[in-house]
């Protein structure tokens, strides 16, 4: 898939990833797309990305969260409107997973359940251009199920393949129009993971500050990971 | 004889976190030994959401969304403390970085095995969360559990029942009833309640108990005092 990252304002030759829209931001996402959800809980999660990707209405999605929507908004919003095929997530049963129990008791999504640090790990590996790894983590249980194992200095271990999504909705605090960011405490959770997982990234940020505001030593996300932003809240 | 409460399982527990000891707790009764460390000894709390150097509950009116722990209960971060994403998190956790992981559990086996993720109800989904990558990591796994089930029934067994979270893995069992080691000889029981038998523990307990040498009464304040933040 190939995404632009839409129009730059002002001087033309200047990189500006801001969109005015959350429409925009998230223009183009295909039917059948891994949409990587970043957040945990309902803390760091692009909640106006997901309201603006169900207005869009991209069907047959792959989702990966850590849970599986909160409540009647955003990602459970999606949820219940049958957009989402397949979720692949550590644990569903988390506050008012309504909409996803209910698709879930229909049948009408498949569930993927894997280890939450398998999770963030193979999006990271497929960030790093890596092949797969082998984690102790799961070794002998049910959800090593049909994957190949290894013995490593006694231990045994699983494969686990690399994790890929074609967009990753990113919840940030501040960000510059390279796309460089900052996080919230307990809200960076999987934002940077995720962030450099997909191949289009989309970042809903608090406050957009002049490129040179944000300090170097405290960028969290460099904007290399970074396709296009929108300012949502108080600041937008 | 007067099986320990949830908040005196945890407070006992928490004596044998060490000065310098990085621990993660799993929700449920191990977030509670966050309080009853003891006063003085730094413990840093690692939370698999990112937290390294968790404090206790926000005090009312300095709620910060921002801030929750892994059972999305608010919290807060002690001076020292600092964030990091969620592959690092986990970096902490699987890599043996840890020194202890405090985890609640369904069953545990005689060799240590711990079934804590499902208990294979059809009606809801399952979830591991960091169940899985918790009980291989650390350097040294417990777990704080009632001895027996609802309805009287042995949760340490032979073999777990439930699905396996990972295999071999816990040191050492926190009950209502006892402290008890896993040892490469079987189960040995370290600490053990005031007014209850060998034989009567022996009698909740499916495989094969051992009892220390130095048997200890396993004792705990009757209302653990809560450490101030």
């Amino acid at each position: 898939m190939v995404y632009g990252c839409g129009t730059s304002r002002g001087q033309a030759e200047l990189i500006d990833k801001q969109m005015r829209t959350t429409a925009e931001a998230v223009a183009g996402v295909r039917d059948g797309a891994t949409v990587l959800v970043a957040g945990f809980g309902a803390v760091g999660v692009a909640d106006q990305l997901l309201e603006a990707l169900h207005e869009q209405g991209a069907r047959e999605l792959t989702i990966v969260a850590n849970n599986a929507g909160n409540g009647d908004h955003g990602l459970a919003r999606l949820i219940h409107s049958g957009r989402v095929r397949k979720v692949i997530c550590s644990y569903p049963r988390s506050g008012d997973y309504s909409a996803f129990l209910k698709a879930y008791r229909a049948q009408a999504l498949e569930l993927e359940l894997l280890p939450q640090g398998t999770i963030s790990e193979r999006l990271r590996c497929h960030a790093a251009g890596l092949g797969g790894f082998f984690s102790p983590v799961s070794a002998g249980t049910k959800l090593a199920k049909g994957k190949e194992t290894r013995e490593i200095d006694g231990r045994l271990h699983v494969f686990e393949r690399p994790l890929k999504g074609d967009v990753a909705l990113i919840k940030a605090d501040k960000a510059d129009r390279w796309g460089n960011l900052t996080y919230r405490k307990s809200a960076r959770n999987f934002n940077p993971v995720m962030a450099m997982a997909a191949d289009l990234t989309v970042v809903e940020v608090e406050e957009m500050v002049e490129l040179g505001a944000l300090d170097p030593e405290a960028v969290v996300t460099p904007c290399i990971f970074v396709d296009r932003m929108v300012v949502v809240g108080a600041k937008a | 004889m007067t099986p320990l409460r949830r908040e005196q399982m945890a407070w006992r527990a928490a004596q044998d976190l060490n000065e310098g000891d990085f621990v993660n707790l799993g929700i449920g009764i191990p977030t509670l030994a966050a309080s009853y460390v003891p006063a003085g000894r730094e413990v840093i709390f690692h939370s698999e959401n990112g937290i390294l150097g968790m404090g206790p509950k926000p005090a009312a009116g300095a709620e910060d969304p921002f801030m929750i722990d892994a059972g999305k209960n608010l919290t807060t971060l002690v001076q020292g403390g600092s964030f990091m994403h969620h592959a690092d998190a986990f970096l902490m956790i699987r890599g043996g970085h840890l020194d202890v992981s405090l985890l609640g559990a369904f069953e545990v086996s005689e060799r240590g095995d711990l079934a804590n993720w499902t208990i294979e109800d059809p009606a809801f989904p399952p979830g591991v969360g960091g169940a899985m990558d918790l009980a291989v990591g650390a350097k040294s796994i417990r777990v704080i559990m009632e001895h027996t089930d609802k309805r009287g029934e042995p949760r340490i067994l032979r073999s777990c029942r439930y699905p396996l979270t990972a295999s071999a893995c816990v040191q050492r069992i926190y009950t209502n009833l006892a402290v008890i080691d896993v040892t490469p000889d079987g189960l040995l029981v370290q600490e053990m309640i005031a007014g209850l038998t060998r034989d009567g523990l022996q009698a909740m307990t499916e495989p094969q108990l051992r009892f220390a040498a130095e048997l200890k009464p396993l004792v705990v304040p009757a209302v653990p005092e809560v450490r101030a933040a």
